[in-house]
């Protein structure tokens, strides 16, 4: 075991690892050491090619299979330098004033996260994408909305110098998508903090981590480790969980934490989505450009938001019901297909949570709720609308049996998509947007931190990362995550002087502790 | 697809099950020893020993099955299918997918290659 020693140890690198160790440059200029640990590689430049499978097996957990408990579910969520902010699409959106005040967290402010997302939608060039630089897969949405009588909005979106290649979802080829991966982390890189990347963190114990450096497989993308391959007990006098939704709250339930804290895990959502396809008579711009310039957002409403999307051919395929001749014809049309993504508002709901199994690793539950199939119904049969507006001759609706709706029977859509023929199992059904597991609120009788990150009753102990959220945020999540890791970052620059010269004054951290666990600090 | 295709399945499937978990592996092969069995009741026969008019009937059953773990199995089995096929560079060729890291500009240059003008 090699021993390391820190002041601050961060774990995970996405937006809300990103940001806090910018957040918490002001500490290394005072002299305090800073070390972010990710998980995944640090990939060079000329490595991310745009290849499907290539790029899920190096930039995803699970290469982007991972599923829920029983197997109905797909998560995705990036496990590489920079997170879930290397693979997503840059969308930023502030939250609602009506999500966050339904929050109810004492101190949490719709203008504070308002002002703080402000801040991040700044460092990261975010944006309206220029007119002409939008494909007919984004204008046929917005033209299908017109038409239909939706209320499209564009979407802000954090690139410069995008040159349209459609693959954010697999990395940015060119480097134009300005995630934690190439503004927040590098800033801090710069500037002092240490990144160490396929470094993953087996369990917490009072005031360290223990660490597992992988060697670099000679046939996987990305560098090797800053540190070489072995276990380390990193000790820090505090840690900051950065790990998402599913990564953050699994650790603290493997390192003893969930007797402490008995809300762990819990207010799991996740946005469950829907990717539908139509097929137009002619082919449209939609494997390149920007995939994601437009929404609808029914959530108060119906429960469900719409989102122009392109996926890559197996993800596309998988997300067709069904096999055979009828699979293959829409995907024979890939060229001639408009896609749009239907996204559930959900809700925190009992049972839906994170555990982990015997080996310690993240277990998701998941039911779909009776609200949740409602909203993926309704909003599929809003996105058949859009499309047959749009000038789509076919749909293909995952909620209507059989699945393919003819431009003849735009005037059934009711009828056909129905909440009825959702089945658990058959429907490919997707989520990125995880959210909660170490819900902000009052005290452990109700969540897992207070409003400012830090955990009820363990002072060196922080979150800065999506699992914070009480409940679903309506929205894409990032630009929040960013919000609220500056506010974790903001409370320990606050508490560091009393938490880090308490440190100091045990010993540094550097000394051997044993276990220890949360009730020897709470 | 040629024999060479069916290989290249194949082994994209094999990459991609060797960092997956020994028990998602070892629940794959009870799934395919079960999905080879079950038509003998009805057909007489194994799966893989079925026409594929028969074999798409068995899966389509499977497909619909009331038993939550039998439907995932197969969307399981279908995913893995699915990503062998579609991995492939000639079947994203073959469906018109024409994605480029190089953009606007790549399909400018392609679509003049192609003399049908500018798309952008």
């Amino acid at each position: 075991m090699i021993e390391r020693s820190y002041d601050v140890v961060i774990v995970g690198s996405g937006a809300g690892g990103g940001t806090a160790a910018v957040g918490l440059v002001p500490l290394v200029e005072q002299g305090h050491r800073v070390l972010v640990l990710e998980q995944g590689p640090r990939l060079a430049d000329e490595e991310f090619t745009g290849e499907e499978l290539e790029m899920a097996e190096a930039l995803y957990a699970d290469a982007g299979g991972f599923l829920t408990a029983d197997g109905t579910m797909t998560l995705a969520f990036g496990q590489v330098y920079g997170g879930s902010t290397a693979v997503y699409t840059g969308t930023s959106l502030i939250a609602g004033p009506h999500v966050i005040e339904a929050w109810d967290i004492p101190g949490l402010t719709h203008t504070d996260v308002t002002e703080r997302s402000r801040q991040y939608m700044d460092q990261n060039n975010v944006h309206l994408l220029e007119p002409e630089l939008i494909n007919e897969n984004n204008s046929l949405f917005q033209k299908g909305c017109e038409a239909a009588g939706y209320e499209a909005h564009q979407f802000p979106i954090n690139v410069k110098g995008c040159l349209g290649s459609s693959l954010c979802n697999l990395g940015c080829p060119n480097g134009a998508k300005q995630g934690t991966d190439r503004v927040q982390l590098p800033a801090a890189e710069l500037c002092g903090v240490e990144v160490v990347t396929r470094a993953e963190v087996l369990r917490l114990e009072e005031r360290a981590a223990m660490v597992r450096v992988s060697e670099k497989p000679p046939s996987e993308k990305g560098a090797p480790s800053e540190w070489e391959p072995g276990e380390y007990r990193v000790s820090a006098r505090m840690v900051v969980l950065a790990g998402g939704a599913v990564g953050s709250p699994a650790l603290l339930l493997r390192s003893g934490f969930g007797e402490h804290l008995p809300r762990l895990g819990e207010r799991f959502t996740c946005h469950p989505a829907l990717i539908l396809v139509a097929e137009h008579p002619r082919p449209i711009t939609n494997d390149v450009g920007h995939p994601k310039s437009f929404f609808v957002d029914r959530a108060d409403e119906e429960g469900y938001v719409l989102e122009t999307c392109m996926y890559f051919p197996f993800v596309t395929a998988k997300s067709l019901v069904g096999f055979g001749e009828e699979h293959s014809r829409f995907m024979a049309a890939f060229p001639r297909l408009q896609m749009i993504l239907v996204l559930a508002c959900d809700r925190a709901t009992p049972g839906n949570r994170v555990t982990i199994d015997g080996a310690g690793r993240p277990v998701v539950h998941y039911r779909f709720t009776d609200e949740v199939v409602r909203a993926l119904a309704l909003g599929t049969r809003a996105s058949a609308r859009i499309f047959f507006a749009a000038g789509a001759l076919r749909v293909h609706a995952p909620l209507a049996s059989p699945t393919t709706l003819g431009a003849g029977e735009a005037d059934r859509i009711d009828e056909r998509v129905r909440p009825e023929h959702f089945t658990p199992g058959t429907v490919s059904v997707s989520a990125a947007h995880l959210m909660g597991g170490c819900a902000m609120g009052r005290s452990e009788r109700d969540s897992v931190t207070d409003g400012w990150g830090r955990v009820h009753g363990i002072p060196w102990l922080r979150v800065a990362d999506s699992s914070l959220f009480p409940d679903s945020l309506h929205i894409n999540p990032y630009l929040t995550i960013m919000a609220l890791a500056d506010r974790t970052a903001e409370a320990i620059r606050l508490d560091a002087g009393e938490l880090l010269a308490a440190g100091a004054e045990a010993g540094g951290g550097e000394t051997e502790v044993a276990g220890g666990g949360p009730a020897a600090t709470a | 697809m040629d024999e060479r295709g069916w290989t290249d399945v194949e082994e994209r499937i094999e990459a991609a099950l060797r960092n997956r978990s020994p028990a998602l592996r070892r629940q794959l092969c009870l799934l395919i020893q079960v999905l080879d069995w079950m038509p003998l009741l009805r057909y007489g026969r194994r799966f893989s020993a079925l026409g594929a008019e028969a074999r798409a009937a068995v899966l389509r059953r499977l497909q619909r099955s009331p038993a939550l773990v039998l439907r995932r199995g197969f969307w399981g089995l279908r995913t893995l299918v699915l990503l062998g096929y579609y991995g492939r560079p000639e079947a994203r060729r073959a469906i018109g997918y024409r994605a480029d890291p190089g953009g606007w500009e790549a399909r400018r240059r392609t679509t003049a290659g192609e003399g049908k003008g500018d798309e952008a």
